[in-house]
């Protein structure tokens, strides 16, 4: 099947392609998921839009006293901002385990996020962050909790000529933390069995007063959990929270069994895997 | 007949014009068109590392770029790595310590090590693993590779 490919420079152009597009069409941002699925002759686009010409997906810019990352800057660019990196280690350790470091020169969070795999290493990080995604359409521009986007294996709540721009990732008040940490047999180039991230802030004494979990790889799309956070809102993340934290972790889950990991074993390692990451990001809190 | 886009793309310091469909990769375009072998067809899936290239400055599969994307581009391949008849020193200490068995990952980690070295000259063993990470050895032969490396990393710190 022939494939036309675009490259436009403005966000209205690339809107309009899509909107327009009579066949099956594709968001082209790093590739690393979209080049391999055309390849594999799992999907066949009639149109490519690549969006990297667009300048607003490929900056990062202080935005509100946190930080707006265009949705195709790739995952190299992301590790190299120092100020960022900083502000989010649990968001930097979840882009660092996307792929090599071939595939992070061109694999960006936007197709991370759209590609929507429940076992993509960069969304729990960004949900459990509060990430809004800003995305652009022929009605116009509306921002959206990065965590209402996947809305299954594949699929995306993203209309056909929607195009998400960049992500808002909100000011840090002192005493936060955020961590990500996943389970796999192989430490680099492997897909999560369980992914969790964890986001806390601490009051002065030491307390948890605000917390978003989210857990990848265990249910359809990346969960943020109420139940988690509730944990560990209002304890100091001591043993008993710890508990309580990985027992609605496990409650969470709705897994598959597949080559990976059984049902049984993804719901166990989820809570093991809630407790070590909330203590990681525990450890960034007390030191910020 | 699929349109062909008219390519403009400065290989080593060459400039290249071709035309390309939008599905074809740079990996492609470099080893069918341009006739450039050097790099390595592995996976073509972005796990193995075998077709790695420099595409301005970021290291890349070359099967996951599009090679219309490449239009105004600078690619450095492995073609590019020799000056003339003198061996980049990663090459000769691949020579030397048998870094390489049947070869076929052997351009990819060139063109990767280059990279390491280039932003940590005196990377630890660790490093380098971790750094080679997405280029696969099918023959196995990682350790005769890493002390390739290290010994290249050695001798550009000048001893």
């Amino acid at each position: 099947m022939d494939v036309r490919y675009e490259a436009p420079e403005t966000l209205q152009a690339a809107v309009a392609l899509l909107a327009g597009a009579s066949g099956p069409a594709r968001i082209l941002a790093g590739g690393t998921d979209v080049i391999v699925q055309m390849e594999t002759d799992l999907i066949e686009p009639a149109l490519l839009v690549d969006i990297k010409k667009i300048p607003e997906t490929r900056q990062i810019t202080p935005e509100a006293g946190g930080f707006r990352i265009g949705a195709a800057v790739p995952g190299m660019e992301i590790m190299g901002h120092a100020g960022l990196c900083k502000a989010w280690p649990g968001v930097l350790d979840g882009v660092k385990l996307i792929g090599s470091i071939q595939v992070r020169g061109r694999a960006s969070i936007g197709g991370n996020l759209c590609n929507a795999s429940p076992a993509a290493d960069s969304v729990p990080p960004l949900i459990a962050a509060g990430a809004i995604a800003r995305i652009v359409g022929s009605k116009g521009t509306r921002e959206v909790p990065v965590e209402q986007i996947p809305a299954g294996p594949g699929k995306t709540t993203l209309a056909k000529d929607e195009i998400i721009v960049s992500f808002l990732l909100p000011p840090r008040p002192p005493h936060s933390g955020d961590a990500y940490q996943r389970f796999t047999p192989r430490t680099e180039m492997d897909i999560a069995v369980v992914g969790v991230g964890v986001n806390l802030t601490l009051d002065n004494g030491g307390t948890c007063t605000a917390a978003r979990v989210a857990l990848g790889a265990v249910a359809p799309t990346v969960l943020l959990s109420k139940e988690c956070a509730d944990a560990l809102i209002g304890t100091k993340v001591d043993d008993a929270a710890l508990e309580r934290l990985a027992a609605a972790a496990s409650a969470a889950c709705k897994p598959i069994d597949d080559k990976r990991g059984t049902k049984e074993y993804r719901i166990k390692v989820a809570g093991v895997l809630a407790r070590r990451t909330a203590l990681q990001a525990l450890d960034v809190a007390r030191k910020n | 007949m699929a349109k062909k886009y008219h390519v403009t793309t400065t290989v080593n310091g060459d400039e290249y014009e071709y035309l390309c469909e939008p599905q074809q990769t740079l990996l492609d375009i470099l080893r069918d068109e341009l006739t450039l072998t050097g790099t390595k067809e592995g996976c073509a899936t972005g796990d193995c590392g075998a077709c790695t290239v420099m595409v301005d400055g970021v290291m890349v599969c070359s099967c996951l770029v599009l090679a219309v994307e490449t239009d105004g581009c600078k690619v450095e391949t492995i073609e590019g790595m020799a000056q003339g008849d003198k061996l980049h020193p990663l090459q000769q200490k691949f020579l030397e310590l048998n870094g390489t068995q049947c070869g076929i990952c052997t351009p990819g980690i060139l063109i990767a090590a280059r990279e390491l070295l280039k932003r940590n000259p005196d990377p630890t063993e660790s490093e380098i693993r971790y750094w080679l990470a997405g280029n696969l050895c099918r023959c196995t032969g990682y350790d005769k590779i890493i002390r390739s490396v290290q010994a290249a990393a050695k001798e550009m710190r000048g001893g």
